[in-house]
């Protein structure tokens, strides 16, 4: 299919009146790990979630691999992987369950379910009922459903979010695996610290813009951080 | 079609684990039983004409609270988000969730029905087939009504009192036939049930179309 990822070009999104998008321009590229920073209340959620076609835009134009959003096939959606706030997994199902319950919709081998339990360390309480879960394995469970179906483009809203360092530590190695594996990635956070090391590019969401964006790569945290705070007046 | 099969699979696997519909209905439906056949306290020769009233409120009732569990479930932890994400047509969610209301409040009727014969003195069981057929129909209209209704009220935040304030106005004709057929068939078969089943199976058809074909809308984004 051709077209990049995501192409949106003032894209506005409102709720109740109140805008939250106000016209973010943004491109992604195939193999890209864009990391979106900004304050609470900056239209990172609202973002991702249009992205995932959980949202219609208000206004604006937004493209997924050059097919209009608004419109997006089937085909499309079968492009994207998600992991929001929450995990989308059945607390009362097992690991092992969601992933076949998912897999199945997504017309995916019961074979990936084991690679991906595998994958994320969870082989050994994927007969475990997700409620009993901690933070960091639900976090791993939900990246693991979001990949079943081997995504061009997946959207990771603050995923280090409530991580211990171990946790963190491993799910920036996965991150930079999948970037390898030549995923399109956006993710989103507050913590730069974090987001720096595993970033091509970085983009800050200010008041509903895109008001900077920056090379990651080799990019000093603290430079990061100065710029962030230059945008926002100091809350970092 | 697979994809509504493997929601439906979901669905029953989570209330076989949690049983948290089947008990919770499982109290009301005894609760509502116990009131309405007590309140009444009726002669043996009333029961008869009193039975589908009791049948069918206690049904609603019980089904109503059974009902807003399948819903709920989604919303936990952001499944719906999950759903709507798949690449599949919403229909497939609306039918697979629709099989799956249907089997539960299937349960609830099999659990009402001996309750309403055991509390009002009443042998229900050579009337049983043509009871069976009406409870059918009748949990096929409720199911078809409240899983498009569930969809919305899920998603507002005064949802426990939305879904029956929105369903119960509509479910009028519904009730009205299922009372008319019920007591046909205890009178006399379903021979004399035939206006209530009319009523019953035009609800069923026109709201499983229209709920088949307005869920896309109802969780559009």
């Amino acid at each position: 299919m051709p077209g990049p990822p995501v192409r949106a070009e003032g894209l506005v999104r409102t709720f109740a009146g109140t805008p939250v998008l106000a016209g973010v321009d943004l491109a992604l590229d195939a193999g890209e790990v864009v990391v979106l920073l900004g304050p609470n209340g900056a239209g990172k959620t609202t973002l991702l979630r249009l992205l995932a076609l959980l949202l219609r835009p208000s206004g604006g134009r937004l493209a997924l691999f050059g097919e209009d959003a608004t419109r997006a096939s089937p085909a499309v959606r079968r492009r994207i992987g998600y992991v929001g706030h929450e995990s989308a997994c059945y607390a009362d199902l097992t690991g092992a369950e969601n992933l076949a319950f998912y897999a199945e919709l997504y017309g995916v081998a019961p074979a990936r379910v084991r690679d991906l339990l595998d994958w994320t360390g969870l082989d050994g309480a994927a007969r475990r009922p997700v409620r009993t879960y901690s933070r960091g394995m639900t976090q791993r469970l939900a990246l693991a459903r979001a990949l079943l179906h081997e995504p061009d483009l997946l959207l990771l809203d603050e995923p280090f979010s409530g991580l211990d360092p171990e946790a963190v530590a491993q799910l920036q190695t996965r991150i930079g695996e999948l970037r390898t594996a030549g995923h399109t990635i956006l993710l989103t956070t507050h913590d730069v610290e974090r987001a720096v090391p595993v970033a091509t590019r970085l983009a800050l969401l200010h008041r509903g813009r895109v008001a900077w964006t920056r090379a990651g790569g080799g990019a000093d945290a603290a430079t990061i951080v100065a710029a962030y705070r230059t945008v926002i007046g100091g809350r970092a | 079609m697979r994809d509504a099969l493997a929601i439906l699979r979901k669905d029953l696997r989570i209330e076989w684990r949690t049983r948290e519909s089947v008990s919770s209905v499982f109290v009301l439906g005894v609760l509502l039983l116990v009131v309405l056949t007590v309140a009444q306290d009726p002669e043996a020769e009333q029961a008869p004409a009193l039975a589908p009233g009791v049948l069918w409120a206690a049904f609603v009732l019980t089904g109503l609270l059974g009902i807003q569990r399948t819903f709920l479930l989604e919303r936990e932890n952001d499944c719906l988000a999950g759903l709507l994400g798949a690449p599949i047509d919403p229909a497939s969610i609306y039918v697979g969730k629709l099989a799956a209301n249907v089997v539960l409040l299937g349960l609830v009727q099999a659990f009402v029905l001996p309750l309403v014969g055991l509390f009002l003195h009443l042998d229900l069981v050579p009337a049983l087939p043509g009871l069976i057929a009406v409870c059918f129909l009748g949990n096929l209209g409720f199911a078809a009504l409240a899983t498009l209704f569930g969809a919305i009220a899920v998603r507002v935040r005064a949802r426990e009192v939305m879904l029956p304030l929105l369903l119960l106005p509509l479910l009028v004709p519904l009730l009205i036939g299922a009372v008319q057929a019920t007591r046909g068939v205890l009178a006399g078969g379903l021979v004399l049930a035939g206006g209530g089943i009319t009523v019953l199976a035009a609800f069923d058809v026109v709201f499983t179309v229209a709920g088949w074909l307005l869920f896309a809308y109802v969780v559009a984004p």
